[in-house]
């Protein structure tokens, strides 16, 4: 399946070319999300990690762009697919990796797990695990946002698939009516679940064809592109601060793996599976860089401290300990407990 | 004190605390120049404006979940469903993510809200307009469910509601919208978690909730009549539960009745029944019996409807065969 890219940008001026520290560390945190992701499948199939573990490997440059345009107030929703998410806002990876292992040292103390990874301290508001679900919930914090006149813009990531959900379309539209700062992200990696997108909508675009009938702009662009992403999202987040509402951006990318690790996806055919591989965001943007002057061992040396990164948050995860028993009847409430009875 | 009908007592209620902090937004269908469907936010629009109370289109889920979205980021939102029976197309977000939301975070993250609701029988709606659903929302961790009886509690409870650091579920019983009572003026708040004795007896204890509450205490003065000293205990609070005094009461008068409007499978009374069988065994001299509605949609005909709810005379009658056993 292919999909054209039909670029479209609201009529703001073009964001200013990005300088070469903010490629490098667009570079940086896609190498990050790829090599930290990588370890997870690793760690899942040594059985050190349980349950479910969702990789966005591939689709690295949604994140990145999206995330690196962020100011650090501002607030963003992933899915279930959401580790890249959480490194884009500059979550510790270590305690993230705890949180995977289940351990107490994770950031969520076991409590969490792939699923819901989130760092409210840094904006990063919650994965979500049921689809669609968290599109009203970021109309929420942009709701408060508008409220309290705070200029946070609220980003929210989902996948194709949502958009076939009723949470999808109450969300987009309660955003286009109440004119919230909020900017919705289809990453449109062409499945839902083992399911092609286009045998289940009657569009092409699973976004961006339903964007006026909320009145938004049809808005797609290359999300195996990290500086098209970026631009976008400083476009999107422009428009949002500025009082002009809600966009709905489709970024078109692949997912190298199955929907989770449990699936081989075998029902991709091989040639469309090879072709994205050649567009793997990291590897052109690398090409990208070498091309505009950067030098191999330069990028070689990002590659180590990620390596390096990555090696640490394991260290630390397995060290730590199993949660205690007794914390799993914490945190109901707002006391700290979970009695329901005096 | 002040005479206020239920309905009138809830727009106070949210006044009081719309008045003292201004994080207090209100959002839902028909809540804002209109003043609701049922008439319970009369007054809060033209009072504090446009940037507190919000219009919603019908649709729940926007509804919730931008309460939701909002308690984490510092507000702190009243959000209308305007039956509760709607709560089944929005359920995802009071389940999934409001009451998990602090849990799965480790603390990370609180959701202050209420979610206020027209819950209940007696106005001839139909099955999907009339159901009492509080069990359901008993049955979720991590939610508080309120349902006052009384037009002062309504004002208490709601303000307490509002100001409590948790999600609260708070059912208005919708047959007692016109119902009216004596409601302190000037700032008033009930504490969340606390039954109230609202009549005394030595018989026995009828357990009851919301707009059974009238009717337990009717039945306990025919009951009286009779001979049978009924104690009457408004629960007003499912989660936090006041066990202390209602298991108390229960072993005070050995003898126990729940009034539930609920259907009778998982109602709030059976939690009732198995906490009394667990912890107050010894004191009873016989069975917990269950007055319920029956396990039935609700039907429309005011005959059937008013065969499904238990009626003061099904009270009486079922107190006084028991007790003559």
């Amino acid at each position: 399946m292919s999909l054209s890219v039909a670029r479209w940008s609201p009529e703001t001026s073009e964001p200013a070319p990005l300088e070469r520290p903010a490629q490098l560390a667009l570079y940086g945190l896609m190498v990050s999300m790829r090599l930290f992701e990588k370890r997870v499948f690793d760690l899942y199939l040594e059985n050190l990690g349980k349950g479910p573990a969702h990789l966005a490997l591939g689709q690295e440059a949604i994140a990145a762009g999206f995330g690196h345009a962020l100011r650090a107030d501002d607030y963003s929703f992933a899915t279930y697919r959401g580790h890249a998410h959480l490194l884009a806002r500059g979550a510790d990876q270590g305690t993230m990796m705890g949180e995977l292992l289940g351990r107490a040292n994770g950031i969520l103390h076991g409590k969490g797990g792939s699923m819901h990874l989130a760092d409210a301290s840094r904006g990063m508001m919650g994965s979500n695990a049921i689809v669609g679900a968290h599109l009203p919930i970021a109309c929420g914090t942009a709701w408060s946002s508008k409220i309290r006149k705070s200029g946070q813009v609220t980003v929210c990531f989902f996948g194709d698939g949502t958009t076939n959900i009723g949470a999808f379309h109450e969300a987009l539209n309660l955003a286009a009516v109440w004119k919230l700062p909020v900017v919705f992200v289809c990453e449109n990696n062409l499945y839902m679940e083992y399911t092609p997108i286009a045998s289940v909508i009657a569009v092409n675009h699973p976004a961006a064809d339903r964007a006026a009938s909320y009145g938004l702009a049809p808005w797609t662009i290359d999300g195996n592109d990290v500086e098209a992403c970026h631009s976008a999202a400083t476009a999107a987040y422009e428009r949002a601060r500025s009082g002009e509402g809600p966009s709905l951006i489709e970024a078109l990318t692949y997912r190298h793996g199955g929907h989770s690790r449990a699936d081989p996806a075998t029902y991709r055919p091989k040639a469309e599976v090879e072709e994205w591989l050649k567009r793997d965001p990291i590897d052109r943007y690398k090409a990208a860089l070498l091309a505009a002057g950067s030098a191999e061992a330069e990028l070689d040396d990002i590659v180590a401290l990620a390596r390096a990164e990555v090696d640490r948050a394991t260290e630390f995860a397995k060290a730590g300990a199993r949660p205690d028993p007794d914390q799993a009847e914490t945190n109901v409430f707002a006391d700290g407990g979970a009695a329901w009875r005096n | 004190m002040a005479q206020l009908t239920y309905r009138e007592a809830v727009a106070a209620g949210i006044a009081q605390e719309m008045e003292r902090d201004p994080t207090v937004v209100l959002l839902g269908e028909d809540v804002g120049p209109q003043g609701g469907v049922f008439k319970t936010t009369v007054g809060l629009f033209s009072r504090f404006g446009a940037d507190r109370v919000w219009d919603t289109p019908i649709s729940e889920q926007a509804i919730l979940g931008s309460a939701m979205g909002a308690a984490m980021t510092g507000l702190r939102p009243v959000a209308e469903i305007m039956f509760s029976d709607f709560l089944a197309v929005c359920w995802d977000v009071v389940t999934n993510q409001i009451a998990k939301m602090r849990y799965m975070t480790d603390g990370q993250v609180t959701v202050p809200l209420v979610i206020k609701t027209g819950n209940g029988g007696g106005l001839r709606f139909g099955a999907q307009h009339s159901q009492a659903l509080e069990n359901w929302a008993m049955a979720v961790p991590g939610l508080k469910v309120v349902a006052p009886a009384t037009p002062a509690d309504v004002k208490g409870l709601m303000a307490a509601a509002i100001r409590d650091p948790d999600p609260v579920l708070f059912f208005e019983a919708k047959s007692l919208y016109g119902t009216s009572g004596d409601v302190p003026e000037g700032e008033h708040v009930e504490p969340l978690g606390v039954a109230k004795v609202v009549r005394a007896g030595s018989s026995c204890t009828l357990v009851a909730l919301g707009p059974m509450v009238p009717r337990a205490v009717e039945a306990a003065e025919q009951l009286a009549a009779r001979g049978i000293d009924a104690q009457v205990i408004d629960v007003r609070s499912l989660v936090p539960l006041d066990t202390r005094t209602i298991l108390g009461a229960i072993s005070q008068t050995s003898r126990a009745f729940t009034v539930e409007e609920n259907p009778r499978l998982c109602g709030w009374g059976a939690e009732i029944a198995s906490l009394a069988g667990e912890e107050c065994f010894y004191d009873l001299d016989g069975p917990v019996v269950r007055i319920t509605s029956p396990h039935v949609p609700v039907p429309s005909a005011d005959t059937l409807e008013d065969t499904v709810r238990p009626s003061v005379d099904r009270i009486v009658e079922t107190v006084a065969r028991e007790m003559a056993r």
